[in-house]
């Protein structure tokens, strides 16, 4: 039977043709739509956890409250034993110290004094010790756009914007001028490894990366870091591992000591909770409305299928064909073409997918003065979901207005068949 | 009776006008007790953050409002550390980076050497009449010593502080403490001048302790050790080449 319908949809294409269009553009719509949603949604939590949240999060309560400002005077101090405690409570995460500080970076002129200067964002993560995933975390490698990674201590990396601002190559000294842990002064010389570009315009502007240690020592911070940042040794966020890691921790934390750690998950900082909420529910909202649209597009697509070949099913009435063997073929025909429409239109649909996922859209022109930590190049992504979502509309809308329109078959009178017929 | 009434209510806005010197009379006695040709100082300078305290002793050297050269003698991270202002341009020293850096644009409000006064507040040394209007909003008491309140209201957009209270001592003619306020109306700094004393026939205060209201911790004490007032001071000391 099914190889019978099968050979009549191949020779009549006239039958199949523009019903197996309709459906492979709705479902190639569908499948794309839903990878680039999830895609971006994903790349803006996954950039945020790179570069500032981590997984999980550990800070002073008192810098917790006021993180806008990097306030590094209520940094963690006696970093080493508590990262170590971490790595023995909590194993199935990486735990990592940072230091982020802000300060200004003065490049000299050949007397020593002052060339030019601006204000820069920095970061002191570890570059240095071998086994270290910083480098590749944070995409530095990729990143490079002159010169080479920091290879010992005191030299640093800086955005390849800032570099050209600042009139500064690789190999050339630069000063930061900034606050110590305890509001001294501080004034430290880094030589410039190489310059970055992350592709993000808050980062692009003046970024300043250096090793963690370099940075303990030029913000006299030793054994103290701002936070401490955990990692699923997954790579993948976990929502309820890390609530639960959090409500573990905080357990032992003692809520009146200003300076006691606390632990945060990824959702609770930066205001990505509520944002990415906030985007679940529009793109859940966005993919249903689409969805349901081409839903409705394929079963009227389904109806007029039927409507349309009132003639043939007079016939075949007329000649004998029970009704019931009419419908049913009508309905496993429909099935057929929402399959291959189906097939072909996620195939086509992923395969655009696979494509943006890997080389994504390049939106920095217009996120120059973007201050928020976003991507600037925005990628699709391809799920377990991608696979089977545009068989919805593709396979159940058209069998389902088929079906319908095919019911109109039971309602036909032979005596009225024949009067047609002439 | 009633005349005598009348002629009292028609005389009391003038005596109370007669109470109240001008503001800018006010200013002028300030100026003639805090101003000088030039003056030479040894200070100690505590900021108490929200960790801790830290203590910084510092020589400074300074000429009419636009030369000032200060050197920081301790602690040891800070020792050498020398700042060098000549008219609205600012140079620092660091022996650690054996560097001159200039400070500027916006690094100028950040703060001096952790405490609560910025760059800004201390480079700000114009006469105080050129940028406000001030006026006398009355009488008060600060520490059982009466004083008046001035309100000082900027003349110009380029200043830190569009509003200024100040309480002076009607006696001595110093201010004994001050408050400065954004132009929304939020107080930004709060001074409090004390343990004056009577140098070389003037009153100074030789306490102040500066409270940033933004910044967390209990503000920085300013305890000036030893001053001197007009005092030759050699020319090459507002010089770029001191700074080494």
């Amino acid at each position: 039977m099914i190889r019978f319908i099968f050979k009549g949809l191949l020779r009549d294409r006239h039958r199949s043709a523009l019903p197996i269009v309709v459906v492979v553009t709705g479902v190639f719509l569908t499948v794309f739509l839903q990878c680039w949603m999830t895609g971006i949604l994903g790349d803006l939590v996954d950039f945020n956890a790179r570069f500032t949240t981590g997984h999980v999060k550990v800070m002073t309560k008192a810098y917790s409250e006021r993180i806008e400002q990097t306030p590094n005077d209520l940094a963690l101090v006696g970093t080493t034993a508590l990262t170590a405690s971490l790595e023995k409570e909590f194993p199935d995460m990486e735990w990592i110290q940072r230091i982020r500080f802000g300060g200004l970076v003065d490049a000299p002129d050949a007397q020593g004094e002052t060339r030019s200067q601006g204000p820069a964002v920095g970061w002191g993560i570890d570059l240095l010790s071998g086994d270290s995933k910083e480098a590749e975390r944070m995409n530095i490698r990729k990143s490079i756009v002159r010169g080479t990674l920091p290879a010992k201590s005191g030299e640093v990396l800086i955005s390849d914007d800032f570099a050209t601002k600042l009139n500064v190559v690789p190999g050339d000294q630069i000063t930061l001028l900034g606050s110590t842990m305890y509001g001294s002064m501080t004034v430290y010389n880094f030589k410039v490894s190489g310059t970055v570009k992350f592709g993000s315009g808050a980062l692009d502007r003046g970024a300043l990366i250096a090793d963690l240690h370099d940075v303990q020592l030029a913000l006299d911070m030793p054994d103290a870091a701002s936070e401490i940042l955990g990692y699923f040794k997954t790579d993948v966020y976990d929502k309820e591992l890390a609530a639960a890691s959090v409500t573990r921790f905080m357990n032992t934390s003692d809520p009146n000591d200003n300076y006691a750690p606390v632990m945060m998950s990824l959702r609770d900082q930066n205001g990505l909770s509520s944002m990415v909420d906030y985007m679940d529910i529009v793109s859940a909202i966005f993919i249903m409305i689409f969805v349901t649209a081409m839903s409705l597009v394929l079963w009227n697509a389904g109806l007029l299928g039927g409507l349309r070949r009132y003639g043939e099913v007079g016939v075949r009435l007329a000649v004998g064909e029970s009704k019931g063997h009419v419908y049913w073929s009508m309905v496993m025909e429909s099935v057929l073409i929402g399959l291959i429409g189906s097939v072909f239109g996620t195939a086509m649909g992923l395969l655009l997918s696979f494509w943006l996922q890997k080389h994504g859209i390049d939106a920095s022109a217009f996120m120059k003065n973007a201050s928020m930590m976003l991507p600037s190049v925005f990628r699709a992504s391809v799920t377990p979901e991608s696979f089977y979502i545009g068989f919805i509309p593709g396979l159940f809308a058209t069998v389902i207005g088929t079906a319908l329109a095919g019911a109109g078959i039971y309602k036909r009178k032979t005596a009225q068949l024949f009067k047609e017929l002439e | 009776m009633m005349k005598k009434l009348l002629i009292f209510l028609a005389l009391v806005p003038v005596l109370l006008t007669a109470q109240n010197p001008s503001a800018e009379k006010i200013l002028e006695q300030i100026d003639r007790n805090m101003a000088s040709k030039s003056r030479v100082l040894t200070a100690t300078m505590v900021v108490h953050a929200e960790r801790g305290s830290r203590t910084m002793e510092m020589k400074i050297w300074s000429e009419g409002d636009k030369k000032s050269f200060t050197e920081y003698l301790s602690p040891a991270r800070d020792k050498g550390t020398k700042m060098l202002k000549l008219d609205d341009q600012l140079w620092m020293f660091s022996p650690s980076a054996d560097r001159i850096i200039q400070i500027s644009g916006h690094m100028l409000r950040q703060s001096v050497m952790g405490s609560d006064l910025s760059y800004e507040d201390m480079m700000d040394d114009r006469k105080l009449t050129d940028i406000y209007n001030a006026a006398v909003i009355g009488p008060d008491n600060v520490d059982s010593r009466p004083c008046w309140v001035l309100e000082l209201r900027a003349k110009t957009d380029d200043v830190a502080y569009y509003m200024r209270k100040m309480w002076i001592d009607q006696e001595r003619n110093t201010p004994i403490k001050e408050e400065w306020y954004a132009k929304a109306g939020k107080l930004l700094k709060q001074t409090t001048l004390s343990e004056v004393k009577k140098i070389e026939g003037r009153w100074f205060p030789t306490k102040m302790i500066y409270k940033d209201m933004l910044k967390t911790g209990a503000g920085t004490e300013f305890i000036i050790n030893e001053i001197k007032f007009d005092s030759p001071i050699p020319e090459s000391v507002f010089s770029k080449a001191s700074l080494r």
